[in-house]
């Protein structure tokens, strides 16, 4: 221990060692590199993975962390891929600022909406969220000139990456621009929660008014991580679009609000990687499981729901922490 | 004018189906403040309960009524053993995580026993066709309905006002602990409120079929407009839910009548409005959920 270690509060030293990135962390980062090389056939799904990873981690920030329960996720998501996919129909079509404008629009809405959000309790804003997606829903649906309504908005093109990169076929330059992508979004997220602002979200998850008094601004906190969470969920959206070149309304549909919800649940929440891990087990599984039969896959995805609550808290990313700490029990038991 | 009232007529009788479906959900919440999102899954299991009764077993619709309230209030106190009450004292989140979990389930078990199609039903003869009162032609039906509705709030009003069992409920929804106390044994109250609410549910969805119509996706459909009648009445209150069914029976019919082209588009601003500007609910005291 150096000099100057010693004489840092315990604090500091325990919030820097939360600040560092951890092993499998970037193990985690590096095999998703890999996947370029080793599954060349198959980026166009892990596209997918990634995006819907993203948006999850944008609903782990107010869900895991501070604990607003919400149904209505999707409407940023939604508004996000229409931004991106009208924003190429108006002649805009280069990728990286439509997204930065995807995600303000995003984030304009999200900040305007956490007033009608955060006034209630958990009831009020479990059914005014449902009620903003549903809301969003219809409008998608209604104004059919520029939505293309039921039928989702066709014929995007979207231009070359920084007039530079070409999407092609394969997926290739798209998957690389949704790694990077959500990578940087990722480490932005992962600085924010490992920092005391991330920990003064959890304290409010815990106890309200523990953290009112010691003088966290609870409502300042929780209205600016809810814009963020918008912003990020935009951003994820208009990925989708740009990658797939297309939107489908159901961007807006309460089942991909709720199927978050799962995913979340099935990665665990605030764990920083349970949205990317649930999202991947999650897409897996239902590629798998709906190609035999639709409806089964919701009958499934039900059982899976309730099993979950009753069993399995704290998800695979929970599973995973719980066996760590099995193991570095066993190690430390065998040197005395 | 006529045509005025004929609409409001309309409403009236939509709101009462509301009413029947939702009453459930407000005890639910009111008692023991869990977020039964499945709180439909009990109405759609009634129509296709009525259905199936009338359809294969050619039992009489008044007969098949009753029988399907006691199904469904036998079936709800199943699934509130076996799944709901490990969840009373967790988190929202998982209340509402395990009841959309239900709400798949029976989704997916619905199409894969009936498919994905509307349901038709025969609706007895006498119950068909109008009746001209003063000059307003009213459906039989709508008539039926808001009877039974009546019949149904007379006796929900009486029981909860007038007996020991209402007694034991009001106190529970008023102060659980307080009652608790006092020796109600509140778990039962509430098991036994449950299940006549998921009873009445079951109830309101059968007679719903005609006005309501029903598929697999009945308890998503609907989601919204209960949780908002329990919301805006205020959770444990029968007569403001029956206010806030009616209202928005009215609402919505008006809605769908006058401004047809918005869609569902008013009932959820008109949702996101009421929230905004009464959150202690219309009736003022509201529990905070």
């Amino acid at each position: 221990m150096s000099a100057r270690e010693k004489h840092t509060p315990p604090y500091l030293l325990t919030l820097a060692a939360r600040e560092r990135w951890g092993r499998s962390e970037i193990a985690f980062w590096l095999g998703l590199v890999a996947v370029y090389f080793l599954l060349p056939t198959k980026l166009m799904f892990a596209s997918q993975i990634l995006i819907t990873g993203l948006f999850a981690v944008s609903l782990d920030l107010i869900l895991g962390y501070a604990g607003i329960v919400t149904l209505g996720h999707a409407a940023f998501f939604g508004l996000g891929a229409y931004t991106a996919g009208l924003l190429t129909k108006v002649g805009f079509t280069e990728p990286a600022s439509g997204l930065l404008i995807a995600g303000l629009v995003a984030g304009i809405f999200g900040y305007l909406s956490s007033y009608l959000v955060l006034r209630g309790r958990d009831l009020s804003r479990l059914m005014i969220t449902l009620g903003i997606g549903l809301l969003l829903y219809e409008v998608a649906n209604r104004a059919t000139d520029i939505t293309g309504g039921v039928d989702g908005l066709q014929g995007i093109a979207v231009g070359k990456l920084f007039g530079l990169f070409a999407f092609d076929l394969y997926g290739k330059t798209a998957y690389l621009y949704v790694l990077g992508v959500s990578f940087l979004l990722f480490a932005i997220v992962r600085a924010l929660m490992t920092s005391p602002y991330g920990l003064s979200l959890r304290s409010i998850r815990e106890n309200q008014q523990r953290a009112v008094a010691i003088g966290i601004p609870i409502r300042t906190r929780l209205t600016n991580i809810y814009t963020f969470a918008a912003v990020l969920a935009g951003i994820s959206g208009a990925l989708l679009t740009q990658t797939t070149q297309f939107v489908a309304i159901d961007v807006f549909g309460f089942q991909r609000s709720a199927d978050l919800l799962i995913m979340l649940l099935i990665g665990g929440t605030a764990t920083l990687y349970g949205g990317f891990v649930g999202a991947a087990v999650f897409l897996i599984a239902q590629d798998w499981l709906s190609s035999i039969n639709a409806e089964y896959w919701l009958f499934w995805l039900g059982i899976l729901l309730i099993v979950t609550t009753r069993y399995l808290r704290g998800g695979v990313m929970g599973g995973l922490k719980s066996l760590h700490r099995l193991a570095a029990r066993a190690r430390h038991g065998a040197e005395p | 004018m006529l045509n005025f009232l004929g609409l409001l007529f309309d409403g009236l009788a939509y709101g009462t189906l509301l009413f029947l479906i939702s009453v459930g959900l407000s005890v639910t919440l009111g008692l023991m403040g869990f977020i039964n999102l499945a709180h439909g899954v009990f109405a759609m299991v009634g129509g296709y309960l009525l259905v199936v009764l009338m359809g294969r077993f050619g039992i009489d619709f008044l007969t098949a009524l009753p029988i399907i309230f006691v199904a469904v209030a036998l079936a709800s106190l199943v699934l509130e053993r076996t799944l709901y009450r490990p969840l009373y004292k967790s988190t929202h989140l998982d209340q509402v995580l395990l009841t959309v979990g239900i709400i798949f389930v029976a989704i997916a078990g619905a199409t894969y026993f009936w498919g994905p199609g509307q349901q038709p039903i025969n609706i007895p003869d006498w119950l068909k066709g109008q009746l001209s009162l003063a000059g307003v032609d009213l459906s039989r039906y709508r008539l039926f309905l808001m009877a039974v509705g009546t019949v149904i709030t007379l006796l929900l009003v009486f029981g909860l006002e007038r007996t020991r069992f209402g007694a034991r409920v009001r106190a529970s929804v008023e102060r659980q602990r307080t009652a608790e106390s006092m020796g109600i044994h509140v778990e039962r109250v509430f098991q036994i409120t449950f299940a006549l609410g998921s009873g009445l549910a079951g109830l309101g969805g059968a007679l719903g079929v005609d006005v309501l119509g029903l598929d697999p996706y009945f308890p998503l459909k609907y989601l919204v407009y209960f949780l908002l009648i329990v919301v805006v009445g205020g959770p444990g209150s029968v007569m403001g839910t029956l206010f806030a069914a009616l209202l928005l029976g009215v609402a919505d019919t008006a809605g769908k009548y006058y401004i047809p082209e918005t869609g569902a588009f008013v009932i959820y601003v008109v949702m996101i409005v009421l929230l905004l500007f009464f959150p202690q609910g219309l009736l003022g005291r509201r529990k905070e959920i």
